[in-house]
């Protein structure tokens, strides 16, 4: 579980973060909503010990984070990168390795065990035949799939993902939600960010949405992710439908008006 | 695993090739010696050293060619595998830890703050000993300013290294341009400018023992890290994610390769291209993975710059500065990788 209590956060004199109190159990996939730069990513950061918050608290399963070691923080909470942009070619497998470093000695290198639980990551999330090839050579969604990948053999239980779908086409976000939605379904706690209200309301089971650094809503996704909430959070109108589709309902979002 | 034996094959193959060169080495130069005479002197050292001095080969070979093959082609011929190894090694470390493949290991300064210290020992008449020494120190004073530098400045901490390191670069080499104005014109300015050139003709034993203790300082410490430069080449946020202490790990990397790379430049005289081009030769046939680039790039950069240096004594009837050489062979070849997108292949 992770939470924070009266998280505040400012860069100088300029505060991003007011007092925000957020609460992730087990098992949940919460979607972070809110208009550019209204500091989600600052929050995340903060969520993940890269900043320290001003004031307030962010607590992982009953520690406040600045107690952790980086190696003991690092097997509670692992972070997903909206984009990948490798200088070097390095292999989908290398790539994945990567992720089990802190669980080596110094001088270690990963070895045959390391291997396998590496394999064994690509294999849950459907892209082992990738192993050998090119970080570079392979499609967004690939490459989105093969963070998580490196997030997964971290061991961490926590999932912070950063607009997992911003680079995505429409098909590759569908299927990196899809894989996400499982993670959730096998026990993860997963937080993400999304400019898109209807992945909001497909996926997540909990929304989180934030407004000039304070937080306007935060509950199931379809009780409250009404049209004034929508209204508030985006400046413009939208109304929210629920459709039909392959015999389940889902309710979407259409923006209309000047 | 079938690509760790093919790993191993191409491993085993450039080693073979390096050894192969190492003897073929001492044969080259004006002194004819055969092959017999050559196995035997260097025989005779081995087995001198490993037992103290107190056992040796009946000695068959004349003085002039114990001095030729034991004081001349062999302190020359470790120069070249050390030098090579070690520029190589730094080189391929700073690509991975400043994300970037056009870098090479004097990115920092190491390389004009040593060639200052070169042409400022000269111009004060220092000993060879001395000349060395100085442009040891210079080119560990001038990553340091680089360094201290990008420490005090407020732009994020890579970007912030590599225009500190351009300024102390240029600062230096502004320096060197006005020993050289102020230089002896008949005596001094010759041998800096041929200093600068680089070139291993004069390399002696004590030089070889000088240099040998911070390039291995620098070289064991990164062999041991190698699967953790890997780490470098990803973005900040995600390595430390990963629970790695990323600012440690690049001072190491930043001590290891300046310790390396001055020592080697002090002893050989400004010798470019080998820390550039030679990663990229061993990215294309080993690929980009650090537990593999850095051996690789050890014996291929041996190997390189012991060809070089053969052709740099052999082909003229003068010796051929090598920082001379290593570009007019590394630049073509370069080209050649740009054009084909060598670092970028697709295994």
């Amino acid at each position: 579980m992770i939470e924070t209590a009266g998280l505040c956060f400012s860069y100088g004199s300029n505060p991003v973060l007011k007092d925000v109190n957020f609460r992730a159990e087990e098992g949940v996939l919460v979607s972070v909503l809110g208009p550019n730069g209204v500091g989600k990513t600052t929050f995340f950061r903060c969520l993940l010990g890269f900043l320290k918050p001003s004031s307030g608290r962010v607590i992982i399963n009953g520690k406040d984070v600045s107690e952790y070691s980086k190696r003991q923080l690092s097997m509670q909470i692992a972070y997903i990168p909206q984009s990948y942009n490798p200088v070097f070619n390095h292999t989908v497998l290398d790539c994945v390795l990567m992720g089990l470093t802190s669980s080596l000695g110094l001088f270690e290198q990963p070895g045959r065990a390391e291997e396998e639980k590496a394999l064994a990551a690509l294999e849950d999330l459907g892209i082992a035949d990738l192993a050998r090839r090119g970080s570079m050579k392979i499609s967004g969604g690939e490459r989105q799939l093969m963070l998580i990948a490196r997030a997964l053999v971290q061991d961490a239980r926590i999932l912070i993902m950063d607009e997992p779908t911003a680079n995505l086409d429409y098909g590759n976000a569908y299927r990196v939600m899809k894989k996400i939605s499982a993670l959730r379904d096998g026990g993860y706690t997963i937080i993400f960010s999304s400019h898109n209200p209807d992945q909001a309301l497909r996926w997540s089971d909990r929304v989180f949405a934030l407004k000039d650094g304070g937080v306007i809503a935060d509950g199931p996704a379809d009780s409250i992710l009404s049209e004034t909430v929508l209204r508030n959070l985006y400046g413009i109108e939208v109304a929210v439908n629920t459709v039909n589709a392959g015999g389940s309902e889902y309710r979407v979002c259409t923006p209309f008006g000047g | 695993m079938k690509e760790k034996t093919a790993y191993g094959f191409k491993i085993i193959i450039l080693s073979v090739c390096c050894l192969a060169v190492f003897f073929l080495s001492f044969f080259l130069g004006r002194y004819d010696l055969d092959f017999l005479t050559v196995v035997r002197i260097l025989a005779d050292r081995l087995v001198r050293l490993v037992s103290f001095g107190k056992l040796g080969l009946m000695q068959t070979w004349t003085s002039a060619q114990q001095a030729v093959v034991v004081n001349i082609r062999l302190p020359r011929i470790l120069a070249a595998v050390l030098i090579g190894a070690a520029l190589s090694v730094a080189g391929a470390s700073y690509q991975g830890m400043f994300r970037n493949p056009m870098v090479s290991p004097d990115l920092l300064g190491a390389s004009t703050g040593a060639g200052f210290g070169a042409a400022l020992a000269i111009l004060l008449g220092f000993s060879y000993t001395g000349i060395t020494l100085s442009s040891f120190v210079f080119g560990l004073s001038a990553v340091l300013l680089a360094y201290l530098v990008s420490k005090a400045s407020r732009i994020q901490t890579t970007l912030a290294m590599v225009l500190a390191g351009v300024m102390v670069s240029s600062l230096f080499s502004a320096g060197t341009g006005f020993v050289k104005l102020v230089a002896d014109t008949d005596s001094q300015l010759p041998a800096i400018t041929y200093w600068l050139m680089g070139s291993l003709s004069s390399v002696k034993a004590k030089d070889l023992t000088f240099a040998v203790i911070p390039i291995l300082l620098g070289l064991v410490p990164i062999i041991m890290l190698r699967w953790r430069i890997n780490l470098l080449t990803v973005s900040e946020a995600e390595a430390r994610s990963m629970g790695i202490e990323t600012g440690k790990l690049r001072l190491v990397v930043i001590i290891c390769a300046t310790l390396m790379t001055s020592a080697a430049i002090s002893i050989s005289g400004m010798i470019g291209w080998v820390g550039l081009a030679v990663p990229h030769f061993c990215r294309l046939i080993f690929g980009q993975d650090y537990r593999r680039l850095v051996p690789s790039s050890a014996i291929m950069g041996a190997l390189f710059l012991l060809l070089t240096d053969n052709v740099a004594r052999t082909v003229a009837s003068s010796e051929i500065p090598l920082g001379i050489l290593t570009a007019f062979i590394g630049a073509p070849v370069f080209m050649y990788l740009i054009i084909t997108g060598g670092s970028s292949r697709d295994d």
